[in-house]
């Protein structure tokens, strides 16, 4: 569906140039739903706008549904399905009817548009909203309706630029299970970026990490969790003890840190399957007379993949 | 699933569409039409009589003042219309509106002539009515030239919507920066065009730049079309005036469009 070769986008500000985009390689299959996931400013909204033949590239090529989004921009977008950032709905229209007219603008009849618009006002729970004004909807309620907007001429390939940014989460789960359902039904390949990390590790199947431009990582969200972080098992020991557990702890696992914890030392180390290994980490420390205070055992989030690549937490980027 | 691939649709269908859209707009709230016509009326009605009592109905006008000031009006409309085209582009900007149908099939330039042409509707039924107002006043009517006169506008008005359009992209980040070119520029050229009031009577300087500004050849050509002329070189310099504002107008509009991306 998607076939991009070193694709880049420097933009000028001033004298100044900036690399938003440097040399993307990315393939994405039918049926797929992939993330993009960075902090804010990492290239993702930019590498999105140049698939969807909003944004010239100034590197490299990118192919969307086997056509050349700089050839044939226009043979591109009636392909795809794009959801931007903002209110894709006018303010100062009617639900009904700029959902009709979407419909209209991609050549569908009026009986098409209609009979996919109905289909859409009831999946997405905006039947009731049909000839109400967009500006008098609720955050939830345009998220909605944008959606509509983006899937009236039922798209193959569909573009999420940061589609639950600002929702609270209660609306941002019942978007995904609006999303997830209409994927279900016509096998939509999804492409979204997001800067939340639980989004991306729950919703897609794959997680392509972006960072200052340029993809770092790429995977599913549990191998890129597996490969990347590991699992994590934290022991809190008297101070007094912690150089014997260290020397044991690390006979047990890789990657030993520690930190000052209010009832003594915090040493982690990383494992495989750390609740597992815990009950045997435990017996043998406490064989080699150390008293262990506290344990915990952690599964990795895509927070310590990104942390792993990068040094720098995503969470310190979240607004 | 096979991903279906929706027909192609021509430019005037694209044209159509983006037109339907901005008229349901009035279609919805008929009110903001009948604002749209208070304008002209009061014009006709407070600006008329002030030109009449100025020249006397006379040499100036060379007949009725009336014959002379309706076709101007006619044209400050069209120029009001669609010098603001932009601005509520400018809200579509703000909002995602835009960036919306800008990722749709749509050609560029039907966004542009769509909206224009919107802008222009409400004009068929302005310069309706102020007609109709104006007969008993004896203003003498004849339809079929007053229907070129308004088919020249629309391609003028087109020109200069898009033109508007252009400028509002290029606004995009400083909001205010629209308005105030906007007005810095209609003002001027609706006073030399000889619209409002005639330009012979002017300085020399005057009668030199308005050969220079497009919408005194419109403004002629419709006078003399208000006035019963159809084939007279002022019409043709009229026409050539809307289709070089509308080529123009196009064409720096679908440039911006394409620029409009960052």
């Amino acid at each position: 569906m998607i076939h991009t070769e070193a694709l880049g986008r420097t933009f000028r500000v001033g004298k100044e140039t900036i690399e938003a985009v440097r040399g993307i390689d990315l393939d994405v299959a039918e049926g797929e739903l992939v993330a993009f996931l960075g902090p804010n400013g990492a290239g993702k909204s930019t590498t999105l706008r140049m698939l969807t033949s909003l944004l010239p590239p100034t590197a490299g090529s990118a192919h969307v549904a086997g056509i050349d989004v700089v050839a044939q921009p226009a043979e591109v977008r009636r392909r795809i399905g794009y959801i931007g950032q903002k209110d894709g709905a006018g303010h100062n229209y009617r639900v009904w009817d700029e959902l009709v007219l979407q419909g209209r603008f991609y050549g569908m009849s009026r009986a098409a548009a209609t009979a996919s618009g109905e289909e859409l006002l009831r999946t997405l729970d905006l039947e009731p909203l049909r000839m109400r004004k967009v500006s008098s909807l609720s955050g939830g309620q345009k998220r909605r309706l944008d959606i509509a907007l983006g899937l009236i001429h039922r798209p193959g390939l569909l573009f999420l630029d940061e589609p639950s940014t600002g929702m609270d989460p209660q609306n941002r789960a019942n978007l995904w299970e609006h999303i997830l359902r209409i994927r279900e039904e016509r096998g939509t390949t999804i492409v979204l970026t997001t800067h939340y990390l639980d989004e991306a590790d729950q919703m897609a199947e794959r997680v392509v990490i972006i960072d200052h431009g340029r993809i770092i990582a790429d995977d599913t969200a549990d191998a890129l969790k597996r490969k990347q972080a590991g699992d994590r098992l934290t022991v809190v020991v008297p101070t007094a003890q912690a150089d014997r557990a260290r020397g044991l702890l690390a006979t047990e696992g890789s990657e030993p840190a520690e930190q000052p914890d209010p009832d003594g030392t915090a040493l982690s180390i990383r494992v495989e399957a750390a609740s597992h290994a815990m009950p045997g980490v435990l017996e043998r420390l406490r064989a080699a007379g150390v008293d262990v205070i506290a344990a915990s055992a952690r599964q990795p989030t895509l927070d310590d993949v990104f942390l792993n690549l990068t040094g720098r937490s995503l969470r310190e980027g979240e607004s | 699933m096979v991903a279906l691939v929706p027909p192609r649709t021509s430019v005037v269908t694209d044209v159509g569409h983006v037109w339907w859209r901005e008229t349901l707009t009035i279609v919805r709230d008929p009110f903001s039409l009948i604002f749209s016509l208070v304008q002209p009326l009061v014009f006709l009605g407070l600006f008329g009589p002030l030109l009449s009592g100025l020249a006397g109905d006379g040499a100036l006008f060379g007949g009725s003042s009336l014959q002379w000031f309706l076709p101007g009006v006619v044209v400050m409309i069209t120029m009001f219309g669609t010098s603001m085209t932009g601005a509520n582009l400018q809200f579509e900007i703000m909002t995602g509106a835009f960036e919306r149908m800008l990722a749709t099939p749509l050609s560029r330039a039907s966004l542009m002539i769509g909206r224009a042409l919107k802008e222009l509707t409400p004009l068929v039924v302005q310069a309706l009515i102020i007609t109709l107002v104006a007969i008993p006043f004896g203003f003498v009517l004849y339809p079929l030239h007053v229907v070129v006169g308004l088919v020249m506008l629309g391609i003028f008005g087109v020109g200069v919507g898009a033109l508007s359009y252009a400028l509002a992209i290029a606004a995009r980040k400083t909001e205010w920066i629209f308005w105030a070119v906007q007005q810095s520029l209609l003002f001027p050229l609706l006073i030399l065009s000889g619209m409002m009031l005639p330009l012979e009577t002017g300085p020399g300087w005057m009668q030199v730049v308005s050969r220079f500004n497009p919408l005194t050849y419109i403004v002629d050509a419709e006078r003399v079309l208000f006035a019963g002329t159809l084939g007279s070189p002022t019409v043709l310099w009229g026409f050539a005036a809307a289709v070089v504002t509308a080529a123009l107008g196009l064409l720096v509009g679908v440039r911006s469009i394409r620029k409009a991306t960052v």
